[in-house]
């Protein structure tokens, strides 16, 4: 066996290019693993890790490309190396169409599309800030998909944004929908009335899909990253969204979506509700909103009831119908967990989730039936635990934190270190339940069926007393299509319920089933 | 723009990263422009700060070093012994392309050219006597860009030489280049037997003064329109000289025949000329040297006024940061090698010819000359790419040279040190690929990229330069 690597020096491809290329030198003959990245301090203490580290690559810098392959044989590390060659050169004339329309830098852009308005930038976090102050200064909305960006860089963003009437989504915005058009991370929904102002990416993804579910549309979904309602940044961008959406004619009702604020933060989200004129639904996972409540919100305990108020407003009926439509289901779903609660061996529930959001999410609904649960982002700072060790009683894995995905695609995108996970977890013997989330959309999985159907299939073969509880984040007109997803996984044997608040009810109530029967 | 005028027009995004979201957003009927971003060169914080606050100052003396690079009118006047044409000439000094590089440190073209060129003034019997006396110390090395004078490959100029003068009419100021000697073994590929060196002896003894009394025949040939129709024909004055050979070959065959008393040696020289797709350059080289020295030592300037290989080392001299050099590993170029040859053969990229690219010639012109780019493995499109990339790192475009496939767009010209580091794209040049053994000649031809090295190092020395000066 055999490390081999090649430096191109100066040669920059965004990263999704590389773990194409990466991918397809994995799947040639002799190879065991491989990596092509930039030379990147982070990137090398992942080759490190991975053993994929050589002497020749300290030298390598940022603007470096770094190619390592472990093979069985120097011929087969060779071959793959220069297979790297043509597929860039592929790469390259497939470039070659675009000739002329290529742009260098974001004045090549603007020459070439008079009239732009928004930047989306997605490039290493500590390159994104100099990038989004370029395209402010040039007059244009921005939106940061990148993390990593220093909370002082966002601040010096926000309010250079602030005072000259532009917006900054982000650092570390996965999704928005600006006219329909979607952003990042986002699903294909309607056109409606309700506008979103979201701190959170999964959970705009969630309510946006409920809504879309519901039979209405979206107006407008504006994220700001989660740290824009840190007492830091000040809830600068989440106050402006709210402030636009409320003079946007088109919006009718307001959605406010975030993990809970800043006290002060708080504080002027309620001013700006006391002064809408417009019905202002608020979800705060896990956050006390009495005081929005005050100033004349409605507030929602789960995204999937956020999304339902806000339809039902928009129709113009009596929000309680939504309270009494969850009540009924919430009876509907103690009659299934009896009907699923036998035949199991184990007892202990585990949650493995790809968004941070719906893992918040499952926990608080849990908590009303099972209480904390352990999980690597937990409810409680007793039941912390590392994402990355086996599961413990019940727990609730958000697999979408750096953890597992430094260096690695996110868990939306590769369902590998998932599928894995789901494995090790079915072959303890404890569990009983695996609840999951699969958000759809533009920029996940195209596929997540073809992926996680084999694996749930399997593991009910191996382990016949497991149960897979999930639900699925997304439209219809996504480009995976929710209905066949669904479809699919069900006839793997996954039980799917509308809503991810609605799989956890289920999951813990089961559980409970479960330990009543035992004891 | 407020966020409402936002939600009132259709939406255009600029995508900076993942290009899937491009794809993303026009699926769902959306407008996008995907920027084929690269991280910025890194470089010290201080640095940086220097030269943001001093942008006013840079951009100024950039625009009065870009405005004399245009309005440099470079002419044909004459020729002369290198010995009593170039300043500061000495017998007991040797000449030689790029940076200044001491004998240990030569590549293996430049010595065999230093061997070749001992021997040539007789100061050498045999090549082991050539190469006791370059290492003795008691024979001087400088680069050509040192005394105004450029040389392609080796670059090797010595005393009995003899060299064009090309003067730039609008500022006064002259620069120098050899004779070319044509393809196969040549000196300035570091061959140095005796046919290289009968050759050089017949270049000076018939040919040069034939040519000599044509060109004061004709008083001046100007340059800079016979480039500029060269463009227009097919060259880029770099790699490609054959339009500009026919021109010059054209204008001066009737002065030969006229002022050439031996019709023998008159066939003979036009014949060496006609037989010589390369004779131009060493005409196009001081043309450009002659209109980029006259953009020296603009205080503050970051313009690049001569990028040039020894064949070990990359070198860089700005506007504004006098004589110093800026230097860096030269690359061995990406070439198609001739048949029996490979990159193992080839040696570091080498020579002044990238004072052509310095112009806005070379590479940066390519787009001009798509049979330079299938020569070199590419296609007419990857040449018009290239040319395109070069606008993003120039200050200006000249009117004067035109690209007739981009709509005669003027040539991107004045490479601003500033625009390389940020966008860390550098130069691009053709070039011809040397043996790394003296004498074999010519190996292959290529592009490259610049290293970024040697523009990282400009880019702080002209920070340090500020402070010192004038901080």
């Amino acid at each position: 066996m055999i490390v081999k690597v090649s430096i191109k020096k100066g040669r920059y491809y965004d990263s999704v290019t590389l773990m194409i290329i990466s991918g397809e030198l994995n799947r040639m003959e002799g190879i065991i693993s491989s990596s092509v990245v930039m030379g990147t301090a982070g990137n090398k203490a992942i080759l490190a890790s991975a053993g994929l580290m050589t002497e020749e690559l300290t030298g390598a810098g940022d603007s470096d490309l770094i190619i390592s392959v472990h093979a069985l044989s120097e011929q087969a590390a060779v071959s793959a190396i220069n297979k790297t060659d043509e597929l860039f050169r592929e790469l390259r004339k497939q470039g070659d169409e675009d000739i002329g329309k290529k742009a260098r830098t974001l004045g090549d852009a603007l020459l070439q599309m008079p009239g732009a308005n928004l930047s989306l930038i997605s490039v290493a976090g500590k390159y994104a800030a100099a990038e989004a102050m370029k395209a402010l200064q040039k007059g244009l909305h921005v939106m940061i998909f990148s993390d990593n960006v220093p909370i002082e860089e966002e601040l010096a963003l926000k309010q250079h944004a602030h005072e000259r009437g532009l917006l900054v989504m982000g650092p570390d915005c996965g999704t928005a929908i600006i006219h329909g058009i979607p952003l990042g991370f986002a699903n294909a929904v309607g056109r409606g009335g309700i506008g979103i102002v979201a701190a959170s990416g999964t959970g705009l993804q969630e309510v946006a899909s409920v809504i879309s579910a519901g039979g209405t549309g979206i107006s407008q979904a504006i994220g700001t990253g989660g740290r824009d309602i840190k007492r830091e940044i000040g809830g600068i961008m989440f106050l402006d969204a709210m402030k636009a959406l409320a003079a946007h004619a088109e919006t009718k009702v307001i959605v406010l979506v975030s993990k809970p604020p800043h006290r002060e933060v708080v504080d002027r989200i309620a001013e700006e509700i006391r002064h809408s004129a417009k019905p202002v639904v608020t979800i705060l996972i896990g956050g006390d909103a009495e005081s929005l409540k005050d100033a004349g919100a409605i507030t929602a305990q789960t995204l999937e009831e956020a999304g339902m108020l806000a339809v039902a407003i928009s129709m113009d009926d009596d929000p309680a119908t939504v309270q009494r439509t969850l009540a009924q289901r919430s009876e509907w779903l103690d009659v299934l967990a009896g009907s699923h609660a036998g035949g199991r061996n184990g007892r202990f529930l585990r949650g493995l989730f790809s968004g941070g959001t719906l893992c918040d999410e499952a926990q608080l609904v849990l908590k009303k039936t099972l209480g904390f649960v352990y999980s690597n982002t937990p409810l409680h700072p007793d039941y912390q635990i590392q994402g990355t060790e086996p599961g413990r009683g019940d727990c609730i894995i958000d697999m979408g934190d750096d953890a597992f995905t430094v260096g690695r695609p996110h868990p939306m995108i590769d369902y590998s270190t998932r599928n894995r996970r789901i494995m090790e977890e079915t072959a303890d013997r404890e569990v009983a339940v695996i609840l999951l989330d699969i958000v759809l959309g533009y920029g996940s999985h195209p596929d997540p069926a073809s992926e996680l159907a084999p694996v749930i299939r399997k593991a009910c073969e191996d382990f016949p007393g497991i149960l897979f509880i999930g639900s699925v984040t997304g439209t219809d007109g996504d480009p995976q299509d929710r209905r066949r997803v669904i479809r699919e996984l069900e006839a793997a044997g996954m039980v799917i319920m509308p809503s991810n608040a609605a799989a956890a009810e289920l999951a813990g109530k089961i559980i409970l089933q479960i330990r009543s029967k035992k004891t | 723009m407020a966020i409402n005028e936002l939600f009132g027009q259709p939406l255009k995004v600029v995508n900076t990263g993942l290009a899937s979201f491009k794809e993303n957003i026009e699926t769902a009927g959306g407008e996008a422009i995907q920027v084929n971003w690269k991280p910025p060169v890194e470089v010290r914080k201080e640095s940086l700060a220097v030269i943001e606050r001093y942008r006013e100052e840079i951009d100024r003396a950039n625009g009065e070093a870009l405005a004399i690079i245009l309005g440099g009118t470079p002419v044909l006047t004459g020729m002369g012994i290198a010995l009593e044409t170039i300043p500061g000439m000495r017998r007991d000094l040797i000449l030689h392309s790029g940076p200044p590089v001491t004998w240990e440190r030569m590549c293996g073209p430049t010595r065999g050219a230093i061997i070749g060129a001992l021997i040539y003034e007789g100061m050498a019997g045999d090549p082991e006597e050539a190469v006791r006396i370059a290492e003795s110390g008691k024979i001087g090395f400088e680069p050509c860009h040192g005394h105004a004078a450029v040389g392609p490959m080796a670059g090797i100029i010595s005393a009995s030489m003899p060299v064009f003068i090309v003067r730039n009419e609008a500022y006064g100021n002259s620069a120098f280049c050899t004779m070319n000697e044509g393809l196969g073994k040549v000196l300035r590929y570091g061959a140095y037997s005796p046919e290289v060196i009968e050759r050089l002896r017949r270049m000076e003894k018939i040919l040069y003064p034939v040519l000599r009394k044509a060109i004061e025949k004709l008083g001046r040939l100007d340059l800079k329109t016979m480039i500029s129709q060269a463009l227009h024909m097919g060259d880029e004055l770099h790699n490609r000289n054959r339009a500009g050979n026919s021109l010059f070959y054209r204008t001066m065959a009737p002065a030969i025949v006229e002022t050439c008393t031996s019709q023998e040696d008159a066939i003979s020289l036009l014949n060496f000329i006609n037989g010589n797709d390369h004779f131009f350059l060493n005409l196009s080289m001081p043309a450009a040297k002659a209109c980029l020295d006259a953009a020296r030592d603009r205080a503050y300037s970051s313009i690049v006024i001569a990028m040039a290989r020894n064949g070990t080392d990359f070198g860089v001299q700005l506007s504004g940061t006098g004589n110093r050099w800026f230097t860096g590993e030269s690359p061995v170029p990406d070439a198609l090698f001739f048949p029996g040859f490979t990159k193992a053969d080839a040696n570091p990229d080498i020579g002044d010819s990238a004072i052509t690219e310095t112009l806005g010639l070379g590479g940066f012109a390519i787009a001009a000359a798509p049979a330079i780019a299938q020569f070199v493995g590419g296609t007419a499109q990857d040449a018009i790419r290239y040319t395109l990339e070069m606008y993003t790192i120039t200050a200006g475009e000249n009117k004067a040279f035109q690209i007739p496939s981009l709509n005669f767009r003027g040539t991107p010209t004045g490479i601003d040190v500033r625009k390389v580091v940020e966008n860390n794209i550098t130069p691009f040049i053709d070039t011809g690929v040397a043996h790394r053994e003296p004498g074999i000649g010519q190996v292959g031809a290529g592009v490259l990229s610049a290293p970024m090295e040697p523009f990282r190092k400009a880019f702080e020395g002209l920070a340090e330069e500020i402070v010192t000066r004038y901080g």
